[in-house]
């Protein structure tokens, strides 16, 4: 039931070492938080998955496939999908442009030249996939730029589950958005978790990770320093482990007040 | 939600369906059709047939060079060595047909594969070894112009065979063959910018290369892909100006990358990328060349129209950032 496992994943940008050989694995339809310091290497290990950075050493493996040797087109083929916590949205494009960049449907022009986009049907299946999230959008055809935090997330959440996606990673998706905004992410990843589909949750508000994960992960200087079940742990574990020793108490009640 | 339900003007919904709709912007259609009227009213020559098609004579090289500005600049990025590629091309279709005796289909050949040869050189540098375009292209604008004067030993190459001037002089149905090839040109470049997945990737990219990247989309490969097109449109440029003054002259195209690249922004190409229409950018060609032959018909000294130029260069860009801030939210 194991849909990806790293293992030994190192990374350094220069004479930087961010990761020192990380094992991670997830099963399918499973809900793992992936907490940590700020530059404990989140980001930088989850853009090793979807191929953005490429591992120095270590293996991935996707759905019985070695990820590690394609590119970031070829990974989302198999079923990887990330929202990024700048959403990486062409800001000046629409919205069916965006949910369909680098996948968009073609069709011959004039019945003979390949590789022109099927507007028509970009557009309807990208109307129909913001009405599946719940959410409204005052035009299809405005660009995303113009509309607001949670609409331009919205976008980018249909982006990431548009093609049938088997893991989801989403980096601190809750992160810019106002209260109810957080419950629909939540609904969401639990939604996506009954559909079998796998989701890494990338996030600082613990209240959320402890909330909606099955497991997690904690990253602490480049390693994956602790396992840990959502369910057989609490608040002060998880911020122990995240600081590693020192005032935790201290730590622990912060992160419950806040 | 206050925007959903606030109704915009007439002003701003017009301008809304003609940026959706047509990818071009309204204010310069407007200013074409504002400049034509003054120029009719300055000058008894302006309106007529053939005054009309010196225009779109005129604006077939500037035309053609433009499409590729577009491009680029839609992508994020930039060329300045337009105008001194298609000086290398002219002199190259020049040469390979006269110094070399070869037939005339080759020496056209030579003009589009020397800019596509510059331009696929500005791609390897730009993306296989970091140097930046604004770099790269600029020197590019010496090495291919110095290379063109190399060749043609500083002198014009005259004595081109018939059939290559065939393509800048000829008139089939008393249209000038240059404006037909430019006409074709844009129109495949519209629909290829404006419908294909390569035109909607090379806006992608220009407006977010992260977000193209995550995507999937081979960035580097595309930016070499786009440099070598700029270059072998430079090259097409280089082909229609050097038939139609039927020799190879190394000084042809001086600045005309100032011209094509304020053609496109005019257009409503942004500066920055990710927004771009060929529909567009021929109105800010037209306005380039509506501009030239005024002055030129209202007898005003050339020195004056290039300060014209760079003016609304510099005016264009300024109208562009205003309209941005006010609009977006990025």
């Amino acid at each position: 039931m194991t849909l990806l496992t790293l293992s030994g994943i190192r990374k350094s940008f220069g004479a930087v070492d961010v990761l020192h050989g990380v094992d991670l694995s997830v099963d399918r339809g499973e809900v793992v938080g992936l907490v940590g310091d700020n530059g404990a290497g989140k980001s930088t290990l989850m853009k090793t998955i979807t191929g953005i950075y490429r591992a120095d050493a270590g293996s991935i493996e996707f759905d019985g496939t070695d990820v590690l040797p394609l590119d970031p087109g070829a990974r989302r083929e198999l079923g990887i999908e990330m929202i990024y916590q700048d959403l990486s949205l062409a800001k000046q494009q629409d919205v069916a442009s965006n949910i369909f960049l680098g996948r968009e449907p073609t069709r011959k022009l004039f019945g003979l030249f390949p590789g022109f986009i099927d507007k028509a049907r970009m557009d309807r299946e990208a109307a129909s996939m913001i009405a599946r999230l719940g959410a409204h959008l005052p035009s299809i055809n405005r660009s995303v730029g113009s509309f607001s935090g949670g609409q331009q997330q919205t976008v980018a959440i249909a982006r990431a589950l548009t093609f049938n996606p088997k893991l989801v990673i989403m980096d601190e998706p809750t992160a810019a958005l106002a209260v109810r905004e957080v419950q629909g992410v939540l609904d969401l990843i639990r939604r996506l978790k009954s559909e079998g589909i796998a989701v890494i949750l990338i996030s600082h508000r613990l209240n959320d990770v402890l909330a909606v994960t099955d497991r997690i992960v904690v990253l602490r200087h480049g390693r994956a320093d602790a396992n840990l079940a959502t369910a057989r742990t609490n608040m002060s574990e998880v911020v122990s482990r995240i600081v590693g020793g020192g005032d935790l108490s201290a730590a622990a009640m912060h992160e419950q007040r806040g | 939600m206050a925007h959903e339900t606030a109704q915009p003007g007439l002003w701003a919904r017009a301008q809304r369906t003609s940026v959706e709709q047509l990818h071009i912007r309204l204010e310069s259609f407007i200013v074409l059709i504002v400049l034509s009227a003054v120029m009719a009213v300055l000058s008894p020559f302006f309106l007529s047939l053939s005054n009309f098609l010196n225009i779109l004579l005129a604006t077939s090289t500037i035309g053609v060079l433009a499409i590729a500005a577009t491009y680029v600049i839609g992508s994020g990025g930039l060329d300045l060595s337009l105008g001194s590629v298609m000086g290398l091309s002219g002199v190259a279709g020049a040469y390979v047909a006269v110094n070399l005796g070869a037939p005339s289909p080759v020496g056209l050949a030579a003009c589009i594969l020397a800019g596509a040869a510059a331009g696929y050189v500005n791609g390897q540098l730009i993306t296989r070894a970091f140097v930046p375009a604004f770099i790269v292209t600029l020197g590019m604008l010496g090495l291919a112009r110095g290379l063109a004067l190399v060749i043609s030993d500083g002198r014009v190459i005259y004595g081109l065979p018939a059939v290559m001037v065939y393509v800048g002089q000829g008139r089939p149905l008393g249209i000038p063959m240059p404006v037909i090839i430019f006409v074709i040109t844009a129109i495949i470049a519209h629909c290829v910018l404006a419908y294909s997945k390569f035109g909607r990737h090379t806006m992608a990219l220009g407006d977010s290369e992260s977000a193209a990247r995550a995507a999937g989309i081979r960035v580097e490969r595309h930016r070499r892909i786009l440099y070598t097109l700029s270059g072998a449109l430079a090259g097409l440029a280089g082909m229609l100006f050097m038939a139609r003054i039927n020799s190879g002259d190394p000084t042809a195209g001086l600045n005309y990358e100032l011209t094509a690249i304020t053609a496109a922004i005019i257009g409503g190409t942004n500066l920055f990328g990710g927004r771009g229409s060929i529909l567009g950018t021929m109105i800010g060609a037209l306005i380039m060349g509506v501009l030239q032959n005024g002055l030129n018909l209202l007898a005003v000294q050339s020195y004056y129209q290039q300060m014209a130029i760079g003016a609304v260069l510099i005016l264009a860009v300024f109208i562009d950032q205003y309209q941005v801030r006010k609009e977006s939210r990025v």
